[in-house]
């Protein structure tokens, strides 16, 4: 995977809290490999809901959305469905943990912002798509006109930035992994399952 | 002096292979369950040329896909099953396939085959992973690019999370479950109130649950935002253990109990933040709306305003009125079953509301696992359930998600013992009313939504 540390494109507002890995991929479309492309399948049901969907008026590369986006299942796919549709960053106040962890490994910036900077670019969005620049270094990003800075662990700001993959990484420390494993069920032998 | 230690340093230090100056550590992962989902990561595996780091500590199970009832299986969800099987086998892995006497869902199974032990490290890529800390274990739900991780190194990369302590003082009232307790802090600190730390359960109303109990409550931290739940074993985990196809016996035992025992937060443990709750004033809880957030107890009503949360969207799509008692909201149908509640301690509470009584609406009963359906059977619970008039099907996720094909309709009402609320989870526009096995046996006898509390006076 190839790292990014700026991106320029626009941005569209989804001014909505909880939305959900259930409601960024249906668990209907799961059972398709990747190669099929999953952004067909991205808020598929809202999108059908409404046929005026800001997904489909706009060619976005950037969401802001509200509180706890990508909350509940682990489902990976919701981050196949966002990259897939062409969405690299969502700016929110909140993230579910194991979505955001799913983000970076696909190279998706989850952008935290407080609240009322939210409800601010919401307000100055509107249904419109909207100009957006961001650059990881700096921790910040233009939206709207609006200059505003994110929150970003440094960690995932290093991965993103790079494009490291955590199997290459951890390739270079195979022998502590094998040392701790001896190590780790000498100590504890009932760890190991019986049968 | 030794520092006092948390439950979550006991279980993280034991496992951390090691941690890199930016603070993410590298864990070593005891237990592996993989399901039809984790094709992706064996894909990415398979696209590697890789092989399993340790298949001996891997496990798969059919539950996500595994039709329920009989009659034909949709081509897609068959091959869904098929293809877990051949990568089973090409894996070298142990396989609870479809037709195992021990097949069900993962966090079912897990803990009835001893695969889930106190202090162990365990991840599978499903959210609900959490479950499994109801016995002091560090369990949390990973996606496809960590499945595939842990497949090639037995490891996985995590950052430390913060630590909340959750206390339940007092006792239930009869009638409130453990779903009760999770619902109500849920709707306290809200959907996101937990994300970043690691919960510990603690409290004279948390040692007084069952392990049934326990796998309920820790189930649900991830619907409060946690990743992780835990519960310190005691002597009622060790007793729900012992014996278990997969956990230690004879000597081996003993020396394990006597490790399990240190697995509790020191008296003194700091915890980043703490929270106190009175269990003795939980009520039977359901939610309203589409996020478990969204959970009041059954005496309340449709608010009308949540906090400046404008809800129209949400009443909009539940075809619900502000200000309506919760208790008028009909049903078209009720599900029973899930990794949230579909233990056997689970199908025994809706069964007692049930005896005798007829359901008024149509309705599933999915049980965890294979060896909970028979013992169900065993004791009588499924001839209650199918002579109240529902229907009692196999094991599996079912209803819950409606990968198998057990959805509920669009419009239609489903009193539900699962865990989502979501938009769509259960099906294409469908409405789900969360709530404890009691309290969905309770509106399956009704047709709406009640509380199951006079319903349960003079039965034991």
């Amino acid at each position: 995977m190839s790292g990014w540390q700026t991106l320029t494109g626009s941005a569209i507002a989804l001014p909505e809290a909880n939305i959900d890995t259930d409601q960024l991929i249906p668990a209907r479309f799961m059972s398709q490999p990747r190669s099929a492309g999953y952004g067909g399948f991205l808020l598929y049901d809202a999108r059908q809901a409404n046929p005026d969907h800001p997904l489909d008026r706009h060619a976005a590369k950037v969401l802001v959305a509200g509180r706890n986006f990508g909350s509940g299942s682990s489902r990976e796919a919701a981050v196949y469905a966002l990259v897939d549709y062409g969405i690299r960053a969502v700016f929110a106040p909140s993230f579910g943990d194991i979505f955001a962890g799913n983000a970076v490994n696909n190279g998706l910036l989850t952008a935290q912002i407080d609240d009322d900077v939210a409800a601010l670019l919401m307000a100055r969005m509107a249904r419109t798509a909207v100009a957006a620049q961001i650059d990881l270094g700096t921790g910040r990003a233009t939206i709207a006109g609006q200059d505003i800075g994110f929150d970003l662990d440094p960690v995932r700001r290093q991965k993103l930035i790079n494009g490291w993959d955590d199997i290459d990484l951890t390739a270079q420390y195979s022998n502590r992994i094998t040392t701790f494993r001896a190590a780790h069920f000498a100590a504890h032998p009932w760890a190991m399952p019986t049968s | 002096m030794t520092v006092a230690r948390s439950l979550l340093d006991k279980l993280w230090e034991t496992h951390e292979v090691l941690r890199r100056d930016d603070g993410t550590s590298l864990l070593w992962v005891d237990r592996h369950l993989v399901h039809e989902g984790s094709h992706h990561g064996f894909a990415k595996l398979a696209a590697r040329k890789m092989a399993l780091a340790a298949p001996e500590l891997t496990f798969g199970v059919v539950d996500h896909y595994a039709p329920t009832r009989t009659g034909d299986v949709a081509p897609d969800i068959r091959r869904m099953i098929q293809t877990l099987g051949e990568n089973a086998r090409a894996a070298g892995i142990r396989l609870f396939d479809l037709h195992d006497p021990e097949q069900g869902i993962v966090h079912v199974i897990g803990p009835e085959q001893g695969l889930t032990l106190p202090g162990l490290l365990i991840n599978c890529g499903d959210s609900h992973t959490s479950t499994h800390g109801a016995f002091g274990a560090l369990a949390f739900g990973v996606g496809a690019t960590e499945v595939t991780h842990i497949l090639a190194t037995q490891t996985v990369w995590q950052k430390r999370p913060k630590t909340l302590q959750i206390t339940f003082d007092g006792a239930l009232g009869a009638g409130v479950t453990a779903k009760d307790m999770a619902l109500h802090w849920i709707a306290a600190l809200g959907a996101d109130g937990a994300q970043g730390f690691a919960v510990e359960y603690a409290g004279a109303a948390v040692r007084a649950l069952s392990m049934e109990g326990r796998m309920t409550l820790c189930n649900l931290s991830i619907e409060g935002g946690a990743r992780m739940g835990l519960i310190a074993p005691d002597d009622v985990t060790f007793a729900y253990l012992k014996g278990r196809r997969f956990a230690p016996a004879g000597a081996a035992w003993a020396a394990a109990v006597a490790d399990w025992r240190q697995l509790h937060s020191d008296g003194d443990a700091v915890f980043d933040r703490h929270v106190s709750m009175d269990a003795s004033a939980i009520a039977p809880t359901v939610t309203w709306g589409t996020s478990p957030e969204d959970a009041l107890p059954i005496t309340g009503h449709v608010p009308r305003a949540d906090g400046g949360k404008d809800i129209r969207a949400t009443l909009d799509y539940m075809g619900l009125d502000a200000g309506m008692a919760l208790t008028q909201i009909a049903i078209d149908q009720v599900f029973i079953g899930s990794c949230t509640n579909g233990r056997i301690e689970d199908l025994r509470m809706a069964a007692k509301v049930l005896a005798g009584r007829q359901a008024v609406v149509p309705g599933l009963v999915s049980p965890g696992s294979a060896l909970v359906k028979k013992q169900a059977e065993d004791e009588g619970l499924a001839q209650i359930f199918v002579q109240a008039g529902l229907e009692w099907a196999g094991a599996g996720c079912s209803m819950c998600v409606g990968m198998n094909g057990d959805l509920v309709d669009a419009g239609k009402r489903c009193a539900s013992s699962t865990n989502r609320n979501f938009k769509g989870r259960q099906g294409r526009g469908a409405r789900t009313h969360l709530m404890s096995p009691a309290m969905v046996a309770a509106a399956a006898v009704t047709g709406h939504l009640t509380d199951v509390r006079p319903m349960l006076e003079g039965r034991t």
